[in-house]
């Protein structure tokens, strides 16, 4: 039952907390100081580049879940 | 650069002409009737998921793009990157914004920004306004995309004097506005296919095989000076390099599918459940964005920058040669010719969309509004082609005539003006609170003070705002629309004791599936 209401609610434009991880993505980014520096380096890549190329995977992967888990209609 | 690189170009000419053909032979691709301007403007709305990541990605990811953003941090360094941040903020945006906006337009068969503020407002000078933002902010933009094909014409050895020069370019423009003439959106969308595998290719390539032949990433990294490795550390009393990473990758973000060409590929999608699928599928080209910046430090290890046979080059077109030096460093001849098609194809396909856009927008928002109030269908579908032409032969004057630098700079005030659209378009997509005619005021506020910004800024992207002793430096764009919603806001309660009934064609549940 509850089911069905958060589909629709989330169909006509409703909040899911789902949608936190979209949120979170953007969080992670958005903000220099959280990654700005060089150390620690994976394969001679400074931190502030992997970093920033890792959450473009995430944001990927956290986007799909968001899909599989608020779209009713997927397949 | 006076030496013709016979195999390069000899590949760049077969790959070209392949997508000519494609181009051609798109007209009869999921054939629908083109005399419709839906059918040539929008491709009849019929791309799944899969041509969708396509088009759009081919669409966003200009050659302008992978020319501009490694030759920018090539020279100016860690800055380069707000690309990443800016492209992993708009999925979420497309995600939860952009399926509302495609069912509401599908329902009211809109075409355009226009079209849907029309409707949803009721105000034929607010859809003016937002037309006209559209068409100029687009007009640049694909001027750029010239810049890319240029660079990589310029790269092969092909020169000339006077007006020769401009002879490839001049040709490559003419097949490109007669297959979007004929074909409309389906041609960029089956070029976007192979030019998309093309620029992963060159991508990945880049990034493994230059990496190898410069000794590792460690060894690039240490060639690259530590004032262009990471952002610099801000003073005291001001945000600095960090206000300005953050701001330019949110303002970008924001304005990105306010622009005429990001809502054409959108619109074209043939459900709101395929664009969110994309809104998934998209940051691979942002990866490879990421990758490609990266490029422009191997451009620094590699010491392109100082090469006597680049030197010309460097001197034609700035920094931007810096991808195509390193190509030509690194790379057989028969692969630079891969990559350069990659990068000149990946110019035809925005310039194409973007003139299709421009031309629904003059066509439906402001011929049909303004002068011809009852088109037949085949009228309005013929307008739009002539337009799309004119707008494609405007730009090529452009590139020719006026130097670069200042469409570089007219596409930087694009973006501060697009963005200007924001509460009308994107935030009407959930709301009707907003006064049309508060949201023209704004709109005209934010317009006018942002250029101003610019202006007094030199035409460089960012403003140093002075508050309360604190200095933060950010996007002009961003700021500005902060004052647009503001001023909005405080208009609209004022506004709307004088106005009638708000007028609102669309209902709520026209929003969603």
């Amino acid at each position: 039952m509850s089911e069905g209401k958060t589909t629709r609610s989330i169909r006509q434009g409703g909040w899911s907390w789902w949608y936190l991880l979209l949120v979170i993505q953007a969080v992670a980014v958005i903000w220099p100081p959280f990654y700005n520096k060089a150390e620690p380096s994976w394969i001679g890549v400074p931190f502030f580049y992997w970093y920033q190329l890792m959450w473009v995977i995430l944001g990927a992967i956290f986007t799909a879940v968001v899909y599989f888990a608020t779209d009713s209609e997927h397949r | 650069m006076a030496e013709i690189n016979w195999t390069a170009l000899t590949i760049f000419i077969v790959l070209f002409a392949l997508i000519t053909f494609l181009g051609f032979a798109a007209a009869q691709w999921r054939k629908g009737d083109l005399d419709m301007l839906h059918e040539w403007g929008l491709g009849g709305r019929r791309f799944g998921t899969v041509v969708t990541w396509f088009l759009i990605g081919g669409d966003l990811y200009t050659a302008y793009t992978f020319i501009a953003v490694p030759a920018l941090a090539f020279g100016a360094g860690a800055i380069a990157f707000f690309a990443v941040p800016y492209t992993v903020i708009i999925y979420p945006i497309l995600f939860l914004v952009f399926p509302r906006l495609w069912y509401v337009c599908h329902k009211h068969n809109y075409i355009t920004a226009g079209d849907f503020v029309r409707g949803r407002y009721g105000n034929r000078w607010l859809a003016l306004a937002i037309t006209v933002t559209g068409i100029v902010a687009t007009m640049p933009y694909i001027a750029l995309q010239l810049v890319g094909l240029q660079v990589v014409i310029g790269a092969m050895g092909v020169s000339g004097t006077g007006y020769a020069a401009d002879l490839p370019l001049i040709i490559a423009f003419v097949i490109l506005a007669a297959f979007t003439y004929s074909s409309g959106l389906r041609a960029p969308a089956s070029i976007a296919i192979v030019k998309d595998i093309l620029i992963y290719v060159t991508a990945f390539a880049a990034v493994i095989v230059i990496p190898i032949q410069l000794g590792g990433f460690a060894k690039i990294f240490a060639a690259v000076p530590p004032a262009k490795m990471l952002l610099a550390v801000p003073g005291a009393n001001t945000t600095g390099a960090y206000g300005v990473y953050a701001t330019l990758a949110l303002g970008s973000a924001l304005a990105l599918f306010l622009y005429p060409h990001s809502l054409t590929g959108i619109l074209s999608a043939s459900s709101g459940h395929a664009i969110r699928r994309n809104a998934a599928m998209l940051p691979g080209y942002s990866f490879m964005l990421g990758l490609l910046a990266l490029v422009g430090f191997f451009a620094i290890a590699a010491g392109v920058g100082t090469a006597p046979e680049y030197a010309a080059g460097f001197k034609q077109f700035g920094n931007n040669f810096a991808i195509p030096a390193l190509f030509l460093h690194s790379f057989p001849s028969w692969f630079v010719g891969v990559a350069f098609a990659a990068v000149g194809i990946g110019a035809l396909v925005p310039a194409a969309i973007m003139s299709i856009a421009a031309a629904n927008l003059y066509t439906r928002n402001i011929h049909r509004e303004f002068i011809n109030k009852n088109p037949t269908d085949k009228e309005e579908a013929q307008m739009a082609k002539w337009v799309s032409l004119i707008v494609k032969l405007g730009a090529l004057i452009f590139i020719i005539f006026v130097p670069t630098p200042y469409a570089i700079q007219l596409q930087l005030l694009g973006g501060i003006w697009i963005i200007q659209t924001l509460p009308a378009v994107l935030l009407g997509v959930y709301t009707r609170w907003f006064n049309d005619w508060a949201l023209l005021i704004g709109w005209a506020v934010g317009t006018g003070v942002g250029t101003a910004m610019a202006v007094a800024m030199n035409y460089t992207p960012n403003y140093p705002l002075a508050f309360a002793g604190y200095t933060f430096t950010g996007y002009t764009a961003f700021y500005t629309v902060i004052l647009n919603l503001i001023v909005a806001m405080v208009l609209t309660p004022l506004f709307n004791r004088v106005s009638g009934k708000p007028v609102d064609a669309t209902v709520s549940a026209d929003y969603h599936a």
